[in-house]
């Protein structure tokens, strides 16, 4: 006979599913953190699932030659703070980001504030491969298959107004998603800005893809800028808004440390940053360093934006 | 709470052979990653964090015997502490030798340029000259020429050591990963926290000077 006693376990004694979920977090950065004191695992390296293909994408005269980094590299090695601080933070944590639906929010000095799907962006232009050299304030570098299309078709969209003069970006800044934005090391979200002639060039990009697939969440899926001239920070990543304003942004990393990082930011192998130089670069897959370029090499392309402008001063 | 094993010294030569093992794990890792492409996208990125983290980590270790000694009254840890610190000079060696070899190229110009323009280079750089006489004299001999006193003096540079590490740690990282030289500082804080702690604690103030007793004069006719 089966003989029914209540459970032992009161249902208040049950831990919340959040509280749960919290203490997941806590045991996993605590792995991350034993990572980094030398005690953990190797680095993460070639476990990214490729994405979806993306197909009829135009070649670019804009593109290098140069060989393409190793798409293992590309994925799993970078900066993203939202996702934690390490290199391979990115591929481990943005995994949980969800991209559809998302949807970016175009505003600020327009004639018509806007809220537009990443869907109905994608329609927007043909996609591009753009094969971009693209250079870390830290002194690696990479050469990345970007696809996606000019920024400028954004703005030639968005109907901007006489008083507009520059353009901010604004990345996603949502906890539950990305753990590391409740850590208060940068002033979130992530905002990052341009001159309105720099948006306009057609260099800049707005990317959707990598390899010729939808780009993966590390890299800052679903949508993010790229500005090969400037070093990588620039590029912020998950857009959820592009605000056109008057005056010059006050981006996340000038708000951090005005000395070091500066609202241009262009690549130059002149100007050290204040604790290291910048002359040299590590191309990720190479063993020896190979010289910086002046604009990360697209100095005839984008000098003529900074003619007349001391670089030494605006870094 | 005081334990009282104490190691026979067949168990305390296998005890520090198996703490050598140990200690040439981090090592091992990298080769092994070396040599089977595992060590990331940015391989001598990472062989510069990993040795300079062992360093330190090592550095922490040695620091903690006295310490852990004093707590656990097991004394013959101090037996295993010079190992420990020639292992933390062993990774020093090698994180200087990566930086030498595969960030400057043995281009001596720019590596003296690095070491008077970059702050974070030039205490790096100064904690390891100031681990090399401490690594030079860690042996029997070395001791008695010095002298335990003398020995003991210069050995103690080893706060400095950690105090200059931790400044080469917290110049070289970017504001996002603050928190790992934060843990790396306050762990040597509480070390050295601990050593300022047992000074005071062990300090006897010198015995007050007693007012001279009333003598009573004794003249003796003969001696007595």
């Amino acid at each position: 006979m089966l003989i029914r006693r209540p459970s032992d376990i009161l249902p208040s004694e049950i831990t919340p599913p959040a509280l749960y979920a919290q203490r997941r977090e806590f045991i996993k950065s605590g792995a991350a953190l034993a990572g980094a004191l030398g005690f953990g695992s190797l680095p993460a390296f070639a476990e990214s699932a490729h994405g979806q293909k993306l197909d009829g994408l135009r070649k670019s005269a804009l593109s290098t030659d140069e060989k393409p980094t190793a798409y293992e590299s590309i994925t799993s090695y970078g900066n993203f703070y939202e996702f934690g601080p390490n290199k391979d933070s990115p591929l481990k944590n943005a995994q949980r980001l969800r991209t559809r639906p998302w949807t970016i929010q175009i505003d600020g000095e327009v004639k018509r504030p806007q809220t537009v799907a990443i869907d109905d962006l994608l329609k927007w232009a043909p996609l591009e491969e753009r094969i971009y050299r693209l250079r870390c304030v830290e002194g690696w570098s990479m050469v990345v298959p970007w696809v996606g299309f000019s920024l400028a078709e954004v703005i030639r969209r968005a109907e901007i107004t006489g008083n507009a003069k520059y353009v901010e970006f604004h990345s996603l800044a949502d906890p539950e998603q990305m753990p590391y934005v409740r850590t208060p090391v940068l002033d979130w979200p992530y905002v990052e800005g341009l001159r309105l002639d720099e948006a306009m060039h057609p260099l800049t990009l707005l990317a959707v893809g990598l390899y010729g697939e939808v780009l993966p969440k590390q890299n800052g899926a679903p949508v993010r800028l790229v500005v090969p001239w400037k070093y990588g920070f620039k590029s912020a990543k998950s857009i959820v808004r592009i605000r056109f304003v008057a005056q010059q942004p006050k981006t996340a990393w000038v708000k951090s440390n005005p000395e070091e990082y500066g609202f241009y930011s262009n690549v130059n192998p002149e100007v050290d940053h204040p604790r290291w130089s910048q002359a040299q670069e590590r191309r990720i897959g190479d063993f020896l360093k190979r010289k910086t370029q002046p604009f990360n090499g697209y100095a005839e392309q984008v000098a003529r934006l900074y003619t007349g402008m001391d670089l030494r001063r605006n870094y | 709470m005081k334990l009282s094993f104490s190691p026979t010294p067949a168990q305390l030569s296998a005890l520090k052979t198996a703490v050598f093992l140990a200690a040439l794990w981090p090592l091992a890792r990298l080769v092994h990653g070396a040599l089977v492409d595992g060590l990331g996208a940015n391989p001598l990125e990472y062989v510069t964090h990993q040795t300079g983290t062992w360093t330190f980590n090592f550095l922490l270790i040695t620091l903690t015997v006295t310490p852990l000694r004093q707590l656990s009254g097991l004394h013959w840890l101090l037996r295993l502490r010079r190992m420990l610190g020639l292992f933390c000079f062993f990774y020093a060696a090698l994180h200087f030798t990566t930086y030498l070899w595969f960030d400057q190229f043995f281009d001596l110009d720019s590596i003296a340029r690095d070491i008077l323009k970059r702050p974070f280079i030039t205490v790096g750089f100064a904690a390891f000259v100031l681990l090399v006489p401490l690594a030079a004299t860690s042996n029997q001999r070395a001791i008695r020429r010095l002298g335990g006193k003398r020995w003991q003096t210069l050995h103690r540079s080893v706060y400095l050591i950690g105090i200059l590490a931790a400044i080469h740690y917290f110049w070289l990282v970017k504001i996002t990963a603050i928190v790992y030289p934060l843990i790396y500082a306050a762990l040597l804080a509480l070390l050295l926290a601990w050593r300022v702690r047992s000074r005071i604690a062990s300090y006897r103030p010198p015995a007050a000077v007693a007012p001279p007793a009333p003598q009573t004069i004794r003249f003796f006719r003969t001696r007595p």
